[in-house]
Formats: structure tokens, C-alpha cells, sequence
């Protein structure tokens, strides 16, 4: 390798600064999200290759209130995703304050979701959906439907706890604006799921009676 | 990114120095112990496998007092075989031949190569030890569970992996266990493999750029990449399995099954998908075992035939392609499951051309020991073991990737061999390698070379003396995961063939005896090992034997040179480090 040694001295990396000006933590959220992509695409995969292999998929959702609440649910979540934009803009500008209050309203974005969400579960397993069994037929429609979205809503319960530690710690000046945006990136990311998990589980099972 | 490290400071006390330590090479050696745990009980049960294979009906009277219920009137149960086997394959696969090459060399090896002083999450490194610990631990209380350990094998292939103990002993709680200590291991290699990428890409010192770090390092970086995106595959499908057993759902079931006279209430899974889930995983999984040691050994070859790599940038996109090819061959593990035919053809195709890149290499190695002035020490000895289980498991690789072939092969012992050569032994192969050469890094002192050569001569005749004779068997058609043979008339003059294999195990099993007391008794009565006893030119060999804390001490490394500039013309000396002035190599 001697000569091309010589030849690359140009091409050798100096030092001092990361090559890609890519934090650790950066780097590492979005090795993490690289990661755990291929496990809701698996569950996704998964849940396509059942769907196609069984005859007579059942199609349960109607536009009211399933699908309205699943598009109120997407648009809360969507927003969150705006809020928490604005909140790493702030963090950006080092106003921090600012940053602590969009940081907060993402939150907040995330628990209507969740609530949201759950009474959804709720009105499904009164209608008798289990993870076993549900009224309209194949059995793994219930199973395909509470493994993808509770999976999901585990990434949010996550991500709430995760943004409550970001927000006190910029409140009280131990997290740098880096934090904020790794915790930005792992909130769109979940909710780049969920844009996954709306149209495949919701959308393309709507009843069309 | 070295500057503001150097203010660490060791830790004094003990817990935080050898428990829960954040130092990445305590944590490497706390890998290594692990493995060295897991590869000694992995190998007891293939001993009691071996014991029943050749020895069917023989009674055991020891062995049925310690194990009654394995020994249930005298001679091993089939079902005590089965056990064995998955467990033995499952420790042997996860707890070996992930933990040692990767996470154990790794984190050891790894920071220093690259100039660091630690990885770039310490305290997540920890964690990620801890636990695969727990892992582990969870995964030794499955043998001893309530019904017995798992028997559904390394793959728990489902159905019956899913239903429950109405399939048989240990598919109770034992299974349940296996699927939770495996989703534990899925999350601690995700940290581990977060944490090499990391610190390769932001933590090389001032002047390393990717085409000067040593193959070594190429190898652990692609590694973890694959582990980083295999893993979470298998973490999804444990999901979907534990699912089935314990929340009622059918994703692996199907309907109409029919299992111990009784109807199993499930219906519209698919038995497939989980080979599909599992495969995805488990074909990368086979390269994240062996890739570390590729790496190793062209470093090892290099730098005893005191001759550059042949083909450097070769050999890195080698790697790579391997990487790369690995996740689209799965389905070659596949070919008896009914997949269609065409798929089959594709996978077939993919999987033969993995053989491109996996003879570049071997090549390569070649050439690099071509003409060079070879230094026959241990762990050299150990790097030529390797390119030679390689050749000879590779070849029946491309063998058994064409589905006509491996239709007639794939459920005997044919099989058994070609994975054991190139997956288990080859890597472990690797791993011997590394330790033979790194042990004067590690602990200051030099491991004994005469007993490694011993060690070295009789385990490789063992494994051959182990393995070669499975393919003779696999093709007179001795069917694999069956406790006894004997039952068929074709196979019963096969009987002395299976016992010449289990003495030659145990033999082999008792030879590694003498590495445990070589490993041990050099730890510390070993000779003094100086900073660079082989002569070689990394980073690692330019700081003390054991390292500080923090690796290079006062020392920033600048790094002038590429990794393997031996016997370079003109040079005083037949050795270049790679902090050397940049002026060395025209001298």
C-alpha cells in the first residue's frame, strides 16, 4: 500500500471534526431508526403475506367512527410532528424557552393520540375483537391489527418519556440543542410509521356497504 | 474527536472496574469469558448428542442417576437428544460465534485500531454486556425448566415451536424462555452494533481514513452493519412467535392442525413465514459469525508472512459483497419448504454468487503468503486452520445452493458438515487466531507457543477426523435431528462410522483442555510480552502491553501509513508502524 499512501494523502481524513459532521447521538438515533424500521417492516411483511393468504380478509371499518377517528388520530399525530419541527427550530435559535413550550405541546399531540387510540382498542374489543377471534371471520385480523398498532403505540408511550426527559432537560440547560433534534428525529420517525400503519391497516380494510 | 477524551480517569473501585465497568476492553474480555462459558457448555451437549448417536440402546447408569428423567430406563430419551441439540446449537450460535468474533474482539480491538480511546457510548456498551448476560442467564434457565429444555431446535421452526407443550416435552415453558432470551439478545446486539458503526465512522484518529484501517476493522464495521439490520427481523418474529404461544393468535399456525391426537384450535397462519422471518435473520447471522474472522485472519497472514494484504481494496469490497449478498439468499435454507420453484431458482443464483467475492478472499490469502517469509507461531498456524475449513466448507456450499441437489441432501448429515466446517469450526477457528495473538495485548504476557501448537495440530485433525465422514454419511443418506439411526436397514452398517466420530469429538473435546490450561496458566505465568512482540504495525502494537485506561495515554496517534506495510523496499526496517513519519516509506 506504499505508494498509494502517497497518492491519497489528499483523501486522508484530518481529524478533529466527525467526516459527515454527524454527532454520536445523531448518528446513533438514526442507526437505531435504520434498525427498527426492519422490525415494523417485518411486522408489516408479515401481516401482507397473512392478508394474502387468506380468503375473504374481513373489511370491518366503516367511515364513522373508525376511519374518521384512525384520520383525527393521524392528523394529531401529523401535527405533533409540525409542533415539534417548530421546537427544534427554537432550540436552533437557543431560545429555549420557546423550545421547552413546542417540546410540551408535542407531548401533548402524543397523549391525544394515545387517548384516542386506546378508546379506538376499546370500542373494537367491545365489539368482540380479540387477538384471537372477532366477529367478521379470520381470526388473524384481530391478531394483525393489535400486534402492529400496539407496537406502534409502545413507540409512542416511548416517545412521550423520552420528549418529558428531553423537555426538563433543556428546560434546565443540561440537554444541548443536539438532543432536541435526536429526540425530534425519533418522534418523526414514529410517526412515519404510523403512515405506514394507517393506510395498510385502516384504509384497506374499509367496509364497503 | 481524541482531544477532549483526555481527561479520563481510570476507576478505582472494583465493581466499577471489573462489573460494571465502561471501559470497552474490560468489557471485551467480560464478552470473551462469557463465550469461553458458553462454548464449553455448548460443547458438553454435543458430547451427550454424540454419546446417544453412536450408542443408541447402551445404558448409562451414572448418567441416569444424575438425569432421570433424560435416562428414563436406561438409555438416553429422544427427547433429552433433541434438547440437547437445540440447545447446543442455540448457545453455540448466539453466545459463541456472535458474542466472541464480534462483540468480544470487537470492542477490544476495535477503538484501538481506530486510534480511540473508548467506544463512542461507553455506558451503552455496558449495558449492551449486561445484557447479553441476562440473555444468557435466561437461556440457561430454559435447559433446566419444567418439562425440559426446548426441542424445536436452533430454528424453532414453527408449528412446533408455537403450540405449546401439546407438542412435546419442553415446548412448555423451556420454548418460552428460549423465545425471550433470544428477544433479549436481539436488544443487546442492536446496542452493540450501534456502537461500533458510531465509533468507526466519528472516532478515527487524526489521519485514519477508511482505507487505512486494518481489514480487522472492515470486517467488525460490516458486521455490525448486518447485525444492525438482521437482528430486528428475528426480534419481529420472536414477537409474532411468543404471540402465538401465550396471546392465542395464529401467525405461524395453521388451520386443521392435528398434534398428539388433538385438534389445535387454530387457524390461518403460516408455518412458512416463520421460516421466511427466520431465515432473513439467520443467513446474515451465518456471515455476522464468520466475517470477523476473515477479518483476522488476512491480518493475522499478513503479518506473519511480513508481506502486505494482497489486493487491500479488494479484500474490502469483498467484504461488502458479502454483506450485501447475505441478506438476499435466505431462501436457499428453504428450497423442502414448498417455496415455488422459480423462487428457488433465484435464491439458488444469489447464493452461488456469494462464491464471487468468498474466492477473491480466499485468493487473496494466497497471494498474500505467496513468496512471503512465513512465521509459523501459533497463532498463524491458526489463520492457515481457517483458510483451510473455509475452502473445504465453502466448496460444499456451492454444492448444496442448487436446489436438485440439495432436495436429496438438505435433511441429512451432508448438511451438518458443511455448516459445521465452515460456520462453527471455521470461525472458531478465527477466534483461536485472535486470541493467539492478541492474548500478549490483552494480559501482558505471552501465551505458550509449543502447547498452542500442540492444541493447534490435534484439534485440527480432530475436527476433520469429526466432520469429513458426516458427508460420506449425508450422501449414503443419514438423515440430521433423528437420536437414532439404527432403525433403518440402510443405514445400520453406517453405525461405526457414527462411533469413529464420536471418539474423534471426544478426543477433540478433551484436547481443548489444554487451551483452557494455556489460556489460564499464561494469564499469569506466561513470559512478559513487550508492546509489539510480533513485529506487526497497527495501532494497538505502538501502546503497552496490557493498555491504560484510556489507550494512548498522553499520545494523540497521527496516522501516516496504511496497515500492512511490511517488507517495504527501501525501508529501514521490514516493518512500517502506522503512526511512522509520513517520510518511513521513502527512506
Amino acid at each position: 500500500m506504499a505508494e498509494a499512501n502517497v497518492g491519497e494523502l489528499t483523501a486522508t481524513w484530518e481529524g478533529g471534526v466527525s467526516p459527515y459532521a454527524v454527532g454520536h447521538k445523531k448518528l446513533g438515533m438514526w442507526l437505531f431508526i435504520l434498525s427498527d424500521s426492519l422490525t415494523f417492516s417485518a411486522l408489516l411483511i408479515g401481516y401482507a403475506y397473512v392478508r394474502m393468504a387468506s380468503d375473504n380478509w374481513p373489511t370491518p371499518f366503516h367511515l364513522w367512527p373508525s376511519v374518521t377517528m384512525a384520520t383525527l388520530m393521524t392528523v394529531v399525530l401529523l401535527s405533533s410532528s409540525l409542533t415539534m419541527v417548530l421546537g427544534v427550530s427554537a432550540s436552533q435559535r437557543g431560545d429555549r424557552p420557546r423550545a421547552v413550550r413546542y417540546i410540551l405541546f408535542t407531548i401533548l399531540g402524543g397523549l391525544a393520540f394515545i387517548v384516542l387510540h386506546v378508546n379506538e382498542w376499546l370500542d373494537l374489543i367491545h365489539e368482540g375483537v380479540r387477538l384471537w377471534e372477532n366477529p367478521w371471520g379470520v381470526p388473524l385480523f384481530g391478531a394483525t391489527f393489535f400486534t402492529l398498532t400496539g407496537l406502534h403505540m409502545f413507540h409512542v408511550a416511548t416517545g412521550l418519556i423520552y420528549l418529558g426527559v428531553v423537555a426538563a432537560g433543556v428546560s434546565r440547560g443540561r440537554f444541548t440543542h443536539e438532543d432536541v433534534e435526536v429526540s425530534g428525529l425519533y418522534w418523526h420517525f414514529v410517526d412515519l410509521v404510523w403512515m405506514f400503519v394507517f393506510p395498510l391497516v385502516y384504509l384497506l380494510s374499509i367496509s364497503m356497504q | 474527536m481524541a482531544g477532549h477524551a483526555a481527561v479520563m480517569e481510570a476507576p478505582t473501585g472494583f465493581i466499577r472496574k471489573y462489573i460494571f465497568s465502561i471501559d470497552h476492553k474490560v468489557i471485551g474480555i467480560q464478552y470473551l469469558l462469557l463465550a469461553l462459558f458458553a462454548v464449553f457448555l455448548g460443547m458438553v451437549l454435543s458430547a451427550f448428542m454424540r454419546l446417544r448417536l453412536a450408542w443408541p440402546e447402551e445404558k448409562w447408569p451414572l448418567l441416569q442417576q444424575i438425569f432421570p428423567q433424560g435416562f428414563a430406563g436406561g438409555p438416553m430419551t429422544p427427547e433429552f437428544y433433541l434438547a440437547m441439540m437445540t440447545m447446543h446449537g442455540t448457545i453455540m450460535v448466539f453466545f459463541v460465534l456472535t458474542t466472541a468474533p464480534l462483540s468480544g474482539f470487537g470492542n477490544y480491538f476495535l477503538p484501538i485500531q481506530v486510534g480511540a480511546r473508548d467506544m463512542a457510548f461507553p455506558i451503552l456498551n455496558m449495558l449492551s454486556f449486561w445484557i447479553t448476560f441476562v440473555a444468557m442467564a435466561v437461556m440457561v434457565m430454559a435447559l433446566f425448566a419444567t418439562g425440559g429444555a426446548p426441542i424445536a431446535g436452533w430454528t424453532s421452526y414453527a408449528p412446533l415451536s408455537a403450540l405449546g407443550q401439546v407438542a412435546g416435552p419442553g415446548l412448555g415453558a423451556g420454548q418460552t424462555l428460549w423465545i425471550v432470551s433470544i428477544a433479549i439478545f436481539c436488544v443487546a446486539s442492536l446496542l452493540t452494533s450501534l456502537n461500533f458503526l458510531t465509533t468507526t465512522l466519528n472516532l478515527r484518529a487524526r489521519g485514519m481514513s477508511l482505507l487505512r484501517m486494518p481489514l480487522t476493522v472492515w470486517a467488525w464495521f460490516t458486521t455490525a452493519m448486518l447485525a444492525l439490520l438482521a437482528f430486528p427481523v428475528l426480534l419481529a418474529g420472536g414477537i409474532l412467535l411468543l404471540l402465538d404461544r401465550v396471546g392465542g393468535t395464529s401467525f405461524f399456525i395453521p388451520g386443521g392442525l392435528v398434534v398428539s391426537d388433538q385438534l389445535i384450535p387454530h387457524q390461518g397462519g403460516s408455518p412458512l413465514l416463520w421460516q421466511h422471518l427466520f431465515w432473513f435473520f439467520g443467513h446474515p447471522e451465518v456471515y455476522i459469525a464468520i466475517l470477523p474472522g476473515m477479518g483476522v485472519t488476512s491480518h493475522i497472514l499478513s503479518t506473519f508472512a511480513r508481506k502486505p494484504v494482497f489486493a487491500y481494496k479488494a479484500m474490502v469490497g469483498a467484504i461488502f459483497a458479502i454483506g450485501f449478498i447475505s441478506y438476499i439468499v435466505w431462501g436457499h435454507h428453504m428450497f423442502m419448504s414448498g417455496m415455488s420453484p422459480f423462487s428457488s431458482m433465484a435464491f439458488s443464483i444469489t447464493t452461488l454468487a456469494v462464491g464471487v467475492p468468498s474466492a477473491i478472499k480466499t485468493f487473496n490469502w494466497l497471494a498474500t503468503l505467496w513468496g512471503g517469509q512465513i512465521r509459523f507461531t501459533s497463532s498463524m498456524l491458526y489463520a492457515l486452520g481457517f483458510v483451510s475449513l473455509f475452502v473445504s466448507g465453502g466448496v460444499t456450499g456451492m454444492l448444496l445452493a442448487q436446489p436438485a441437489v440439495d432436495v436429496a441432501l438438505h435433511d441429512t448429515y451432508f448438511v451438518v458438515a458443511h455448516f459445521h466446517i465452515i460456520m462453527g469450526v471455521a470461525a472458531i477457528f478465527g477466534i483461536f487466531a485472535g486470541l493467539h495473538f492478541w492474548f500478549p495485548k490483552m494480559f501482558g504476557r505471552m501465551m505458550d507457543e509449543r502447547l498452542g501448537k500442540i492444541h493447534f495440530w490435534i484439534t485440527i485433525a480432530g475436527v476433520y477426523a469429526i466432520f469429513m465422514p458426516m458427508h460420506y454419511l449425508g450422501v449414503a443418506g443419514a438423515l440430521r435431528r433423528y437420536a437414532q439411526l439404527t432403525e433403518f436397514d440402510f443405514l445400520r452398517p453406517m453405525q461405526p462410522l457414527h462411533q469413529f466420530i464420536t471418539v474423534a469429538a471426544f478426543v477433540t473435546i478433551a484436547a481443548q483442555l489444554i487451551f483452557v490450561f494455556n489460556f489460564f496458566y499464561s494469564m499469569f505465568k506466561g513470559k512478559r510480552a513487550g508492546a509489539n512482540p510480533w513485529e506487526a504495525t497497527t495501532l494497538e502494537w505502538i501502546i503497552p502491553s496490557p493498555p491504560p485506561h484510556d489507550n494512548f495515554g498522553p499520545i494523540e496517534p497521527v496516522v501516516n501509513h496504511g496497515p500492512y506495510e511490511y517488507s517495504v523496499p527501501g525501508a529501514a526496517k521490514d516493518h512500517i508502524m502506522q503512526t511512522a513519519p509520513a517520510e518511513e516509506a521513502r527512506r
